[in-house]
């Protein structure tokens, strides 16, 4: 009995085979007249990955606003009468974990789309996925500058600024504004780091590029970067560009202040914050830095009045009171949240994936209520970054405040090539 | 020149650091004769106690006594219920324990004040002191300063007390130590809440320098493994001077070798650590051990 089974096995094993291999081609035929998944005549599927745990759940607090800015709109009569099915699921910043939640939302739960999946390793775990199986992966929550590939990766469309705009803005103003400058720049070495040096060089130009005078790069290892920030000093630079994660923004610029080193401060917007930031280094010691910035403060008083801002204060309070309103995430989550919901209307009833892609490609002129003003969403079928332009803010010792006008940031052509 | 003499400064104020925490782990090794990996992760999570007492209101030098008593009945806790079971385990049993307990310190801290850095006050005034061409901070020179205290404390503790040697006798010789009445077991465990105590020192001199968060020690645990090798782990005194010698050497293997630059600042930490056990693995001013068979 037990010699004998195993050959008819074989076969049978074989049939199974292909039985699998034709159910798997008839779905792909299926597919291809059908309805993409994920939307009924009352309801539209999407997805999302997020860290609500580990290192980085810090930022799962936006995709919370996202979820809530879902309900209002589910509760105001959906999109074209359907409601906004929202799964988002906890990938705690592990790309594995990422890519493993990703299939789940494509193949099991059939969504339309995948909307806002957060963070630069995550993403990059699931690029291929989403582009071999033309599931949409649309305004992805990094500011990698790789996300902007309608040739190579049609199916992917980020939101942000990228980390590359937002440095060859920094670079335009320093040649616009500082005669004489000598520049030296503090990065983290890594990819993150290197996308803002090489938007940083590239804004300089070949002829600007000279007035680099010193690059020192840390790791994110090190305890202290204090010799770091000395050598900056002693290479004579009198404009310092920062491009550090938090902890050590807010290192570097106590120590440049501790030394007596008084240059033109930029600090990356990724460190931006004033709680996180500014406050920890020291407000005497922050006054004068500079960034960029895209999006109204909800921490700061100047908005007050602003009537957009009272509406996601009110929205806030009614959709998620747990949220701190003053928290910038959620401003982010608000926006694009709204960005979406701006594609979805647009795509009326012909609510295919390819259709969703082609009105993401094509906004013309957007301003959402929470942008700077000036500062429009713009896409075409050959530029996938929503947010281009960013307007610089000084902080004043209590708060950023904006000035001078909107400055339109580079694309990343080099990185495409790649 | 003024540069070299700048990055020096630098060097020795990070090497306060560095020698804060190599104390601990050499002050544990001395008496009880584990190397315990979890001394930065214990000193870091006993400064967010602190943290959360002067948040509370609690006047800092009030937060900063009751953390120490809080680090040290913690330590002997740790020793009893943890580290006892495995007591008598090969030491690679312990290695994974300690290195068991930094996880759970690191990612319990991470779940309980989140990983958003937090400045933590100083008890020294963080206006700079011009030295000719050079500046060096208060803040920098109390680190080094307490650490040279702390160092005073450990050499005559251990060497002039009834308490202290017998301490020392245990790890030397348990059986031995036994017969004569001391209570091997106890030492251990206070070996451990002394340790656990200097660490927490170590935690709160180092947080305003690095800001408070639940990785602030994982970069500086190295460093002070390299410098408590480089000086030797059974001398407090050689554990200090590593710790300043490993500052000044990172500073300035970083600024002048061009091809080593501030990218391969930690790979110098670890090569020494792989240098000293080469060439004389007690470190600098380590004894031989003898040991009779």
């Amino acid at each position: 009995m037990v010699r004998r089974s195993r050959r008819p096995n074989v076969p049978r094993k074989i049939v199974l085979f292909a039985l699998g291999i034709a159910l798997i081609l008839g779905l792909h035929v299926k597919t291809a007249w059908a309805q993409d998944p994920g939307v009924t005549a009352t309801e539209i599927k999407i997805g999302n990955t997020a860290p609500y745990s580990g290192p980085a759940s810090a930022y799962g607090t936006i995709l919370k606003t996202v979820a809530a800015y879902f309900r209002k709109v589910n509760d105001e009569g959906g999109i074209n009468g359907r409601k906004i099915n929202f799964i988002s699921y906890d990938d705690s910043y592990s790309p594995p974990k990422t890519y493993e939640m990703t299939r789940k939302l494509v193949e099991q739960d059939h969504v339309l789309l995948d909307f806002a999946p957060l963070g630069t390793p995550p993403n990059t775990a699931i690029w291929k996925y989403m582009n071999q199986h033309q599931v949409p992966q649309l305004f992805v929550l990094t500011g990698a500058s790789k996300w902007g590939d309608p040739k190579g990766h049609p199916w992917t469309m980020g939101w942000q600024p990228t980390y590359y705009s937002e440095a060859s803005v920094y670079a335009h103003y320093v040649l616009d504004h500082i005669p004489h400058a000598k520049i030296g720049i503090l990065y983290q070495n890594d990819d993150y780091g290197k996308d803002y040096l090489a938007g940083f060089e590239d804004g300089l130009a070949a002829q600007g590029r000279r007035l680099i005078v010193n690059r020192q790069s840390y790791e994110v290892t090190d305890p202290r970067i204090d010799s770091q920030i000395v050598n900056l000093k002693n290479s004579g630079a009198n404009v310092f560009v920062n491009i550090t994660t938090p902890k050590f923004a807010a290192m570097a610029i106590r120590k440049v202040h501790e030394i007596g080193w008084r240059p033109v401060q930029f600090l990356n917007n990724v460190s931006a914050s004033v709680g996180a930031v500014l406050k920890p280094a020291g407000f005497e010691a922050s006054k004068g830095v500079m960034t960029g910035i895209f999006g109204k403060d909800p921490s700061d008083p100047m908005w007050k009045d602003d009537p957009a801002m009272k509406r996601y204060y009110a929205f806030l309070q009614r959709y998620n009171p747990a949220a701190d309103p003053k928290d910038a995430f959620n401003a982010v989550g608000y926006s694009v949240a709204q960005t979406l919901v701006y594609v979805l209307k647009r795509s009326g009833n012909n609510l295919s994936r390819a259709n969703i892609m082609r009105e993401a490609a094509n906004i013309r002129d957007l301003n959402l209520p929470l942008l700077m003003s000036g500062i429009m969403i713009n896409t075409s079928p050959t530029d996938f970054y929503p947010i281009k332009q960013l307007q610089l803010a000084k902080f004043n010792g209590q708060r950023w405040e904006p000035f001078g006008t909107v400055y339109a940031g580079a694309i990343n052509r080099q990185a495409l090539v790649q | 020149m003024a540069a070299l003499l700048q990055q020096i400064v630098s060097g020795l104020s990070t090497g306060g650091v560095y020698a804060s925490l190599a104390l601990a782990l050499v002050l544990i090794y001395q008496a009880t004769g584990v190397v315990n990996f979890a001394q930065g992760e214990m000193a870091m999570f006993t400064t967010y106690l602190a943290w959360t007492m002067i948040n509370a209101g609690w006047p800092y030098w009030a937060a900063f006594a009751a953390t120490l008593a809080i680090a040290f009945a913690a330590g002997v806790l740790i020793e009893r219920v943890i580290i006892r079971p495995v007591e008598n385990a090969p030491v690679l049993t312990i290695v994974m324990v300690s290195i068991g307990l930094l996880t759970i310190f690191n990612s319990i801290a991470g779940w309980i004040y989140t990983y958003t850095v937090k400045p933590f006050p100083s008890p020294f005034p963080s206006t700079p002191i011009n030295l000719g061409p050079t500046t060096i901070s208060l803040q920098d020179l109390g680190v080094g300063g307490v650490s040279l205290f702390v160092l005073v404390v450990m050499y005559v503790f251990f060497r002039h007390t009834t308490l202290g040697l017998a301490m020392r006798a245990v790890v030397e010789n348990p059986v031995g130590s036994r017969l004569v009445g001391i209570r091997v077991g106890w030492m251990l465990a206070l070996g451990w809440g002394l340790a656990s105590l200097v660490g927490a020192v170590a935690g709160m001199l180092v947080a305003p320098l690095v800001f408070l968060e639940p990785n602030m020690m994982s970069g500086i645990l190295i460093y002070a493994f390299a410098s408590a090798t480089l000086g030797g782990f059974n001398s407090a005194g050689g554990a200090v001077l590593g710790g300043f010698l490993m500052g000044v050497i990172e500073n300035l293997v970083g600024t002048y070798v061009t091809f080593i630059g501030t990218e391969l600042k930690l790979t110098v930490a670890l090569a020494v650590i792989l240098l000293t056990l080469l060439i004389k693995p007690t470190g600098l001013f380590g004894r031989v051990a003898v040991s009779r068979v």
